[in-house]
């Protein structure tokens, strides 16, 4: 099994240890992982900003590095719905798309659903508060979503199971959004450091120490107010919690 | 002004805002309450979906239907291709029968069309009854919300307006007793109207009657007490059938309101005695969105305001942060799709959270929809070239791994010796009020091809 | 051409081509054990209440204890002597408008919503279901059904059949913040007798 690993622009350049902690999970359960170099972005900020031209290019592009892995995985759940959802305006029909397309998996859902690890070999004792990211959340059906009647899930939770210690908080609102959104947070700033700062009172009111979560860009818009107001909250990638990372 | 703007007034008082949000968010915890105790849910949701996608194939079949059934039940119909043929027909109705002062109930359609403005500019008294518009309309204010007019208003608000206009006690909020103010008041009203107008939550095809779903009685009190009923409605409101109304009014105030039902659930199949009953059915625009498969199935919407109530947006913005008479989610699709330019910046007051998606009864596609819009702005050139043109050179860079690497390399070296005062000057959106992540020195590519031993 | 014939065109013209039939309404949905019960919790929690009686004299005692001041009585249930006015007496229904408590039949209740579906033929004005300040609903004992599911295959609306309604409770509104007041415009107490 060839693994194509794809890091989303913005962690490739700002967040270097979590990328390789995505990585570091993959090869330490054996698995053959390649970063193809040439990748650069999956074009979501275009995509959600409505430039359907663009958007073609740059799905295009990914298409044509990506499709002759056996899998894809990312560690976004934002980018992998891109692929799994939007790509199809611009790829659908194409030979080989469909393959991809489905091969397609954010790190723990792939985790969860194909590689089925019986543990993680890790520690992490700290009291935990997970945050459902939208597009893995309702999207890629990560966990169940709390507007609908089906029995509860979660398949972060089933992977943070499996590390030594580890304990959760219990929030009031399991999965409002963060108010990242892509160029929303800057488009619509007063909405969504309203919506992020909500968040965060709801992690420091269930006793938090650490928000996780699998996509990383919710966390930096979290990190950005905390840093910004000095809360006593950290934020923490989950593949960084699976590697080791932090004990 | 766009919704960014408005929202951001909105929110700088911290205060009302939390406020506002909490109380709405009240309102999906009580939808979410009562759809979670029923096993059939979400097949609920897949039938009314199915039952609305249908009709919507067969719209012409089914309206023909409807006014067949109702005009021989004497009932009379209407057309109206658009509000201003719908306001000349209601006028016209409320003139021939001499009607003076009329009483309203709740219709976003009616909101849609000004029928109000228009109706007083040619000497007719509207009354508003229903509790919330009531409060609205003397304080010459839009409703905020649709289906609760004034759930911007705090009780405080309602007492000095009730003071002003209903000569209620000074400084007294207490919720019970200005109800029971605004019923003295509004009896009068129902009593002494010449005509009543409702909306119409479902028009049934197969008995050619209508239904009014309500909680507070104002709709079917000014129904049944004038001589003169006029009913007014999209062409999206039909059903096939009356037992389609099983799956409807088990959905509507679930999702609305988090009640097991509305209290009068009331089938109008005829005028009171000695009265006339008129339907007005208007397009508006409709038609137009029937033909587009994108959006096809906001026409499937059927008024409950659950998406409103679950949009986080929503909830810390208002609804008057949205510019059209229909806010929130499908207001951000319905809007756009009748005036693109006017409603652009619509689409994109949201995260793409796609929480409303999940709660419509009638599983709009909402959140889809309002993706795709923006692709409509982007193509209609309403876009800010600023914007544009950033993600264009952004996609140019995206083709040029080596020069994106380098622009990486170039940004990790300056941003963390810049002056903070630089930095963070007032160009820097994000740093408004969040702080920077750190720059590392090293991106994931390098540490991974000096890993791999790749030059 | 007439809005009616353009408006019918730009539909025929802009509809999608759909051949899915539409689907069974009738679902495999929720049921309780209890239908009483059900009914008279979820009544009571929209404000109505409920009470099983066994006879018109019964009814007659309930009321003249539970509404004694009550001054203007219309009833449509037959065998009742409470009424003191006629609901059929007048062609005009402003005349109700000082009606304090109204008795009317409904054919039967629904457990699920705590709502009666009422349709009384006969009866002259319907403005009495709405402008009287206190309504009672007479049901048969015993009629009681699930869910609307149930509910709907019992309601028809035949070429003479010009209104019904199902009523769940007393009026009420949350306009004002959001805070709940039982009676808005409709009655201000409403009361289900089982007979």
């Amino acid at each position: 099994m060839k693994i194509g690993l794809f890091i989303p622009c913005f962690m490739n350049e700002l967040y270097p240890e979590a990328s390789m902690a995505t990585l570091k999970v993959l090869e330490n359960l054996g698995l053959d992982v390649e970063y193809p170099l040439e990748q650069t972005c999956c074009g979501q900020a275009q995509a959600n900003t409505g430039c359907a031209k663009e958007t073609a290019v740059l799905a295009e592009r990914f298409f044509k590095i990506f499709k002759d892995y056996d899998y894809i995985v990312a560690p976004s759940g934002s980018c992998v719905s891109m692929v799994r959802h939007n790509y199809a305006q611009f790829l659908d029909g194409r030979d080989g798309f469909e393959r991809m397309r489905s091969h397609t998996y954010e790190l723990i859902e792939f985790l969860h659903d194909v590689i089925k690890p019986t543990s993680m070999n890790a520690t992490f004792s700290h009291k935990v508060g997970i945050h459902n990211s939208c597009h893995a959340h309702r999207e890629l059906g990560m966990a169940s979503m709390s507007e609908k009647n089906v029995p509860e899930f979660s398949k972060i939770k089933n992977l943070l199971d499996k590390v030594e210690g580890i304990s959760y908080s219990e929030l009031s609102r399991k999965d409002e959004c963060c108010g990242f959104g892509g160029t929303f947070a800057v488009s619509e700033e007063a909405m969504s450091t309203a919506m992020g700062r909500a968040r965060l009172q709801d992690h420091l009111d269930a006793g938090s120490e650490y928000i996780t979560g699998v996509d990383m860009s919710c966390l930096m818009h979290m990190q950005g107010l905390i840093d910004r107001e000095k809360m006593p909250l950290k934020t923490i990638y989950i593949a960084q919690i699976l590697a080791g990372d932090v004990q | 002004m766009s919704h960014p703007e408005l929202a951001e007034k909105f929110a700088a008082n911290v205060e009302r805002m939390k406020w506002h949000d909490k109380a709405l968010w009240f309102v999906r915890v009580k939808r979410d309450n009562q759809s979670k105790s029923l096993d059939e849910w979400e097949e609920l949701r897949n039938t009314a979906d199915k039952i609305k996608s249908h009709t919507l194939s067969h719209l012409d079949e089914y309206l023909e239907q409807f006014e067949k059934n109702a005009l021989a039940r004497g009932i009379r119909v209407h057309w109206a291709k658009d509000a201003k043929e719908h306001n000349e027909i209601v006028l016209d109705i409320l003139r021939s029968n001499g009607a003076k002062m009329i009483v309203k109930s709740k219709s976003m359609l009616t909101e849609e069309c000004h029928l109000n403005p228009y109706l007083e500019e040619h000497g007719i008294e509207v009354v508003d009854t229903d509790l919330g518009e009531r409060i609205v309309q003397l304080r010459k204010e839009p409703p905020s919300h649709i289906v609760l007019p004034a759930i911007h208003l705090k009780k405080e608000d309602v007492g000095t307006t009730f003071e002003k206009f209903l000569s209620t006690q000074k400084g007294n909020a207490d919720p019970t007793y200005l109800t029971r103010a605004a019923r003295a008041h509004l009896r009068e009203k129902f009593v002494g109207a010449d005509a009543s107008m409702t909306g119409v939550n479902f028009a049934i095809a197969e008995t050619g009657g209508i239904v009014v779903c309500t909680n507070e009685g104002n709709a079917d009190l000014g129904a049944s007490l004038p001589k003169f009923h006029i009913a007014c409605m999209g062409i999206e409101k039909i059903i096939p059938r009356l037992k389609d109304l099983s799956i409807f009014t088990r959905l509507l105030a679930r999702s609305a309101t988090g009640q097991p039902v509305t209290t009068y659930t009331s089938h109008y199949h005829g005028a009171v005695e000695g009265g006339q009953m008129h339907i007005v059915i208007v397009d508006n625009g409709r038609s137009k969105i029937l033909s587009d498969k994108r959006y096809i199935k906001s026409l499937q919407c059927i008024r409950c305001g659950a998406c409103l109530n679950t949009c986080p947006i929503y909830r810390r913005s208002g609804g008057y942060s949205y510019g059209y008479i229909i806010p929130g989610p499908i207001g951000s699709t319905l809007a756009p799709s009748r005036d693109l330019k006017k409603y652009y910046s619509l689409p994109f007051a949201c995260s793409l959270c796609f929480s409303c998606s999940n709660v419509c009864p009638v599983k709009v596609d909402l959140a889809d929809q309002l993706y795709l819009k923006r692709q409509d702005v982007v193509d209609a050139g309403y876009l800010s070239p600023i914007k544009h043109n950033a993600l264009k050179m952004a996609t140019w860079l995206m083709c040029r791994p080596k020069l994106m690497d380098f622009a990486g390399f170039m940004a990790r070296k300056m941003v963390p010796i810049l002056p903070r005062a630089l930095l963070y000057s007032k160009f820097n959106l994000w740093g408004k009020n969040r702080e920077l992540p750190p720059f590392p020195k090293n991106s994931f590519k390098e540490l991974y091809k000096a890993k791999k031993g790749i030059k | 051409m007439s809005s009616r014939e353009a408006i019918l065109k730009a539909i025929k013209e802009a509809k999608p081509h759909d051949e899915s039939a539409l689907p069974e309404v009738n679902i495999l949905h929720t049921t309780y054990d209890d239908l009483e019960s059900k009914f008279a919790t979820t009544l009571a929690s929209v404000g109505g209440n409920a009470v099983q009686l066994g006879s018109l004299a019964e009814i007659d005692s309930y009321i003249k204890e539970h509404y004694a001041e009550a001054t203007v009585i219309v009833s449509t249930v037959e065998g009742l002597h409470v009424g003191t006015k006629e609901l059929g007496a007048t062609d005009d229904p402003h005349t109700l408008k000082d009606v304090d408590l109204a008795i009317i039949k409904g054919e039967f209740a629904v457990a699920e919503n705590g709502a009666v579906w009422v349709k009384e033929a006969d009866a002259r004005h319907r403005a009495l279901y709405f402008i009287a300040q206190k309504l009672m609903i007479v049901v048969p004992k015993g009629e009681l059904v699930h869910t609307m599911h149930e509910a709907y295959t019992r309601v028809s609306f035949d070429d003479k059949d010009i209104f019904g309604l199902f009523i769940s409770g007393p009026s009420k509104t949350a306009d004002i913040e959001q805070s709940l007041v039982i009676g808005a415009h409709g009655a201000t107490e409403a009361c289900v007798v089982f007979l």
